[in-house]
């Protein structure tokens, strides 16, 4: 992977940002020892790691500007880090980048269930915001499978999606207001919980553009009271193009289920392996969940069975009780660590138009042949959103890259097909120099030119998202 | 002039010499309307796959064509959008640019989002001439900065679309209506107890002589049991179920009709829902609310500063009829960024000059 080399002025000044920064900050938000910046070297995408060359963990707004100020005028690179889970190196550091982690900034500031939000500091994780106000009926939409451990900022950052989006819509959905710090250290409130944007949507265009535009430290969410139930329904099919077509009838059928996973037979071999979930032996297998109450669930299924009756399933097993339906939940989330037993794994992230589902399922199949290299697919078929897992071996030299090569392979398909590189990972450095096959220079002109706004020196991320010939030129 | 392909709206953009008013079907004449008229009438759906729930059309396509061809596979734009032409006493067809164009969402809002949640991919010509597309034809998609959103609401100032794309949900095959005969002053309480609950709000709001309005969609058999549940939810407020909207409740709460062909000046208050009926209250009370009240429209007397009449509020005015700046001045730092990237899109400033400030 490669990165822009690291300003010499930046690193000989070491010692003086991080006097003047500990000028304003206590001394436990600055950090500088190498073996403590070490902890901050990577992200989820573990391959690739850079020490920076110091972390700040501010503890309010006010923090957040003054950081961005000193650095904005000394001609430091800032990486803004939530929880540090992005899948697709969104927080990586370069070795002249003062790292800007929001960890400390977790506090509720306000909930208001009249007008249905909650404002939170954007450090707070993704589950803790529904931790914050399911005691009284309520939750926050989004839920990424690293909800646990990543943080709104991220989400907010990446546009993160989850399995229940289907019906809930993403991260950019369910956003009603950030305050934003710009790279100039100045707060700008944008949104707020009324519903529309005054001018134009900043909002809409903060939301995914990967910490580049500012930094996110508080958030306006929108929040929805929990449905009464909800069950899960395991259907078997013998063949992919079939799982598929039964995907699309359950949508043309006008159902809308909260989630349709989807996972083929070398998920299923490996979950079955790894946690005993009790899968079917087929070749494909959906999860569909509906919510409501019991009477409305059970309509729902009822219909659901009745399509994919029609598709001749090898199994359809309604769970019965909450344990039948943690059972079949645990296949599919034990799914990534299932997988990752077989070896080392790459996740990719593509979307493809649900129509080209078997198509794409056939042809990832035959390059994972032409490439020598396992993969496995477990994805949210409703959205088409996939995620191939590549099996590779890190320690066996030049795996890595065949994998790498393999993947581009998968997601220039997703493309061709009319989908895109990523439906809810981000771009960050792991697709950055794929963005000339889905963009053409016009398209990625206009986006840089956004970032030239809120970011005229080019100094927020600015290795991410565009390919580093594409944007050389702005970034000096 | 009159745009009939992307093609031609580049050379139109090019060659302009002089400001361009960017029309899309004249339905909803908002603000400054200076420049020589460029009339998009790129007109087509070019992708239609129910079973993806997903649809490109050009932006010149009349909505009536693209709400005709999902209906007939059962199908419809999530977000309700709504003819203001009658409203705005303004003759001619909506096309579904202008409501990209002005983010245009009916009462469905509140549970399946605004347009541009909807919206998942376009083109526009910049002003420079140049070709831009973002987001694409499917539902999940992060690759490179969200410029849908963007464009979504911009009111042709930052370039002026050629095609969008939009995802479906299927039709509701049934509905229930809970009215109550309750106060303006009491709309915004009766409205937060039916959003706040677990039945699945599809419309919310007020209508002069009616009263509150809350709406559910879905399966039969469900609507059934969520209309029952949600009536003793509102219970203290004594609601009336009708399953059928056979006077067209939503229709008029979408389009305003109680002030279609009323004189003085229209205002669009968005603000937080419970402050609604106050805000409608001090702008003298003939009001429509929807969005659970954090949409008002209010008519007042001519030459009425409505916003100094409201005030305090937190959100926004717009000023659709009347002699006022049809957008609210945003804070400094917003409206540096909003005017930069007007500036970068559009440099020599050739769409709706001074329609957004």
């Amino acid at each position: 992977m490669q990165m822009p080399l690291p300003s010499a002025k930046v690193l000989a000044e070491k010692a003086l940002i991080v006097k003047r920064l500990r000028a304003f900050l206590p001394r436990d938000s600055v950090i500088d020892d190498p073996a403590e910046t070490r902890a901050y070297e990577c992200d989820a995408l573990s391959a690739y790691r850079c020490a920076p060359l110091a972390v700040v963990l501010p503890r309010t707004t006010a923090e957040v500007a003054a950081c961005l100020r000193l650095c904005h005028q000394m001609g430091v690179p800032v990486v803004p880090r939530g929880a540090g889970t992005s899948l697709a190196g969104g927080s990586m550091p370069s070795a002249d980048a003062v790292v800007l982690g929001l960890a400390r900034m977790n506090r509720v500031l306000e909930v208001d269930y009249a007008n249905r939000f909650i404002r939170v500091e954007a450090g707070r994780t993704n589950l803790s915001v529904t931790g914050a106000i399911e005691g009284e009926g309520w939750f926050y939409a989004p839920d990424p499978s690293s909800q646990l451990a990543c943080a709104i900022a991220g989400n907010i950052g990446m546009n993160s999606g989850g399995a229940h989006c289907l019906k809930y819509g993403v991260t950019t959905n369910n956003l009603l207001g950030v305050t934003l710090v710009t790279m100039q250290g100045e707060v700008v409130e944008i949104g707020g919980p009324c519903c529309d944007a005054g001018g134009l949507d900043l909002l809409g265009v903060v939301c995914g553009s990967e910490g580049q535009l500012g930094v996110v430290t508080e958030a306006t969410l929108r929040i929805l009271r929990q449905p009464e139930g909800a069950r899960p329904v395991l259907i078997g099919f013998s063949s992919n193009e079939v799982a598929g077509a039964c995907v699309a009838d359950i949508i043309r059928a006008g159902i809308l289920p909260v989630a349709i996973e989807f996972m083929d037979r070398p998920c299923i071999e490996a979950t079955e392996a790894f946690c005993h979930a009790g899968y079917p032996d087929c070749e494909a297998l959906l999860i569909v969940e509906c919510e409501g109450s019991p009477a409305e669930i059970a309509e729902q299924l009822g219909l659901i069975r009745q399509i994919a009756t029609g598709h001749d399933p090898v199994e359809f097993r309604e769970a019965q009780s909450p344990e039948e339906a943690k059972r079949i939940w645990l296949g599919r989330k034990s799914a990534f660590g299932a997988m990752g037993q077989k070896g080392d794994y790459m996740c990719l992230d593509g979307t493809i138009p649900v129509s080209a589902l078997p198509m794409v399922l056939r042809r990832i199949g035959e390059i994972s042949r032409e490439f020598g290299l396992e993969v496995g697919n477990v994805f949210h078929a409703g959205d088409g959103n996939m995620h191939p897992l590549i099996i590779y071996n890190a320690n066996v030299p030049g795996q890595q890259e065949l994998c790498e090569r393999m993947g581009a392979e998968i997601l220039k398909l997703c493309v061709e097909v009319g989908g895109c590189l990523t439906g809810e990972h981000g771009v960050g450095i792991e697709k950055r120099d794929l963005m000339t096959v889905q963009f053409a220079p016009a398209d990625l002109e206009a986006q840089m030119r956004v970032k030239d706004v809120f970011d005229p020196k080019w100094l927020l991320n600015a290795a991410k998202v565009f390919p580093l010939d594409v944007s050389a030129s702005r970034r000096g | 002039m009159k745009v009939e392909s992307e093609k031609a709206l580049v050379e139109a953009v090019r060659g302009a010499t002089r400001p361009l008013r960017i029309v899309g079907g004249g339905t909803r004449p908002v603000g400054a309307l200076a420049g020589d008229p460029l009339q998009v009438a790129i007109s087509g759906i070019s992708l239609y796959e129910p079973g993806a729930l997903t649809l490109i059309a050009g932006a010149g396509t009349p909505l009536s064509e693209i709400e005709a061809a999902v209906a007939a596979e059962g199908q419809r734009l999530p977000f309700e959008p709504a003819r203001w032409g009658a409203v705005l006493g303004a003759a001619g067809e909506s096309t579904i640019g202008g409501v990209v164009a002005a983010n245009v969402s009916g009462p469905r809002r509140v549970q399946a989002g605004a347009c541009r949640d909807s919206l998942i991919g376009l083109r526009f010509v910049d002003g420079t001439g140049a070709v831009v597309k973002n987001g694409g034809r499917v539902m999940k998609n992060v690759t490179g900065y969200d410029l849908v959103k963007l464009m979504a609401g911009s009111w042709g100032t930052l370039g002026v679309l050629s095609e969008v794309a939009f995802k479906l949900l299927p039709a509701a095959p049934a509905q229930a209506t809970l009215v109550m005969d309750v106060p303006l002053t009491e709309a915004a309480k009766v409205l937060a107890a039916a959003l706040g609950s677990q039945f699945d709000v599809s419309g919310a709001g007020w209508l002069p002589g009616v009263g509150a309005i809350v709406r559910i969609e879905g399966l039969e058999q469900s609507v059934t049991y969520r209309a029952g549940r949600l009536c003793d939810v509102l219970a203290a407020w004594a609601p009336k179920v009708m399953r059928e909207d056979g006077a067209g409740l939503w229709r008029d709460l979408a389009e305003v009709t109680p002030f279609h062909g009323r004189p003085g000046d229209l205002w669009r208050f968005s603000v937080k829902p419970s402050d609604g009926p106050q805000v409608a209250a001090r702008l003298g009370g003939q009001a429509v609310l929807d969005w659970g009240g954090g949409l008002v429209w209010a008519l007042v007397a001519p030459g009425t500063d409505a916003r100094r009449l409201a005030a305090p509020y937190a959100g926004h005015a717009t000023c659709l009829r009347g002699a006022f700046a049809a957008f609210e001045p945003e804070a400094a730092p917003v409206a540096a960024l909003s005017r930069g990237l007007r500036a970068r899109f559009d440099p020599k400033g050739l769409f709706n000059p001074g329609k957004m400030g």
